[in-house]
């Protein structure tokens, strides 16, 4: 097996993206109480954005204006929240990554590229924003709409416009999942650069 | 390259190392962990590595299975230098020629054992139908037909590292590398272990290498490599090793 020989065959290594899936949905149900909590960071970050969102929707379909300074507040707290569910979701990452080096290392040693590692790592993280994303719109607007509704009646809830809720859902969506994928960036780097020999270490 | 012709003297290589040094540097010490390691090991061969600990034996072991590079010397595995090798020739290398078996078995825990099998062959591009008809009959070979569907969790330690040993096979490997195969299980599950080994480096040709305090490896070994302080101490083979296994409370030992 000369260096020329293997030069076509190089490529010939591959994670093919089901599996990947199948693989990351997996080790998500395995780890199950820490998914929760690491989903529980997203939940409460989109939840806020979203409860935010839909206080905006209140306003409009009353057909009243929020005060301009009101709102850049309000965008600054969003902000901030979604940051520290970001740096929730990273931290929890960087434990998991540190806890599963022998499997990272088993996996190398089995013929696996960095850019599996990655893949897998990034896969998890997207899910589990996805399903955060899910909760947490549901939990933000149901708990702003019963708080707007206390002071203002339900009839609000009908004047609703479909387009801009529509697309406060989907920003709020693409918000949890991006910030999901993206805080899990260093820990897959991380995890990718774990050396194959790591899965013949004793201890962490 | 392999398919020259072969007079009845020649031998073939599946791993050669010559002159192979580590240093591992920890602050301001320089470790050697090993001190200028030549070894031939020849295809289809039973090898063992023996030595105490902190002797390099498993330095050696990272180096003969692609694990790592040494600061000098080099590693031919089939006669392709590993330092000429880049990351995904290094990984096509541990996907198709090597098989690896751990101490601690290392299965993947989310997955069945058919599963864990099959994995090093999704990274082959194997189809389904050829995974799963090929991860039986390794199951099947190494004893556990009847728990295709199990997890690692479900499995006895003996369990685990029969599915380790089926999993190292996937690919077809030329090399079937073992660190402390049975560091983790009691003497007669290991005894199975070895025996089952042994039966596949007889039947398949594979050469098998094996990193290893077990005396009990001793016996099927073709020839043991015994290393201390990072250099080779002697190479001997099975017949001028004089062994007297006895009885352990009452179980033979080997």
């Amino acid at each position: 097996m000369s260096r020329v020989q293997t030069k076509g065959v190089e490529k010939q290594i591959s994670l093919p993206w089901r599996e990947a899936f199948r693989i990351s949905m997996r080790s998500i149900v395995i780890r199950f109480g820490r998914a929760i909590i690491t989903v529980s960071g997203v939940v409460l970050g989109i939840a806020f954005l979203m409860s935010v969102l839909t206080s905006a929707l209140a306003s409009s379909a009353s057909g009243m204006e929020m005060d301009a300074a009101v709102r850049a507040r309000q965008a600054w707290l969003v902000a901030m929240s979604i940051i520290v569910c970001g740096v929730g979701i990273m931290n929890s990452m960087f434990m998991s990554v540190t806890e599963r080096f022998r499997e990272i290392g088993t996996m190398k040693c089995l013929g696996a590229l960095d850019s599996f590692v990655v893949r897998l790592f990034l896969i998890e993280s997207g899910l589990m924003g996805v399903v955060g994303s899910l909760a947490g719109i549901l939990l933000g607007f149901v708990s702003m709409a019963l708080a707007t509704s206390v002071r203002r009646g339900f009839g609000w809830v009908a004047h609703i416009r479909g387009d801009q809720l529509l697309e406060y859902l989907a920003f709020s969506m693409a918000v949890g999942v991006i910030v999901s994928i993206a805080a899990a960036i260093p820990p897959a780097v991380r995890a990718a650069r774990m050396p194959p020999a790591a899965a013949l270490r004793i201890e962490i | 390259m392999a398919v020259a012709t072969k007079d009845a003297g020649a031998v073939e290589y599946t791993v050669r190392t010559r002159d192979v040094v580590k240093e591992y540097v920890m602050g301001k010490v320089t470790v050697r962990a090993l001190n200028g390691v030549t070894l031939d090991i020849y295809r289809g061969e039973y090898l063992s590595i023996m030595g105490p600990s902190g002797s390099g034996k498993s330095t050696l072991f990272n180096m003969i299975g692609g694990l790592d590079k040494p600061s000098s010397g080099s590693v031919f595995i089939d006669e392709t230098d590993m330092a000429q090798l880049d990351a995904s020739e290094l990984a096509w290398l541990r996907c198709r020629k090597i098989g690896y078996i751990f101490q601690t078995f290392n299965l993947i825990p989310v997955m069945t054992a058919l599963e864990n099998v099959t994995l090093p062959m999704i990274f082959a591009g194997a189809t389904s139908d050829e995974m799963l008809d090929r991860g039986k009959e390794l199951l099947e070979l190494v004893g556990l037909g009847d728990r295709l569907h199990h997890k690692p969790m479900e499995l006895s330690g003996g369990q685990q590292q029969r599915v380790a040993i089926a999993r190292s096979l996937a690919n077809d490997p030329a090399i079937v590398l073992a660190d402390e195969p049975t560091g983790n299980l009691d003497l007669k599950t290991g005894k199975e272990i070895i025996t089952l080994l042994k039966q596949l480096n007889t039947e398949r040709g594979v050469t098998i290498i094996s990193a290893t305090h077990d005396l009990k490896m001793l016996d099927v070994s073709d020839r043991i490599v015994w290393i201390r302080d990072g250099q080779v101490e002697r190479v001997e083979s099975r017949e001028s090793v004089k062994l007297a296994v006895g009885e352990v409370e009452g179980e033979e030992a080997g």
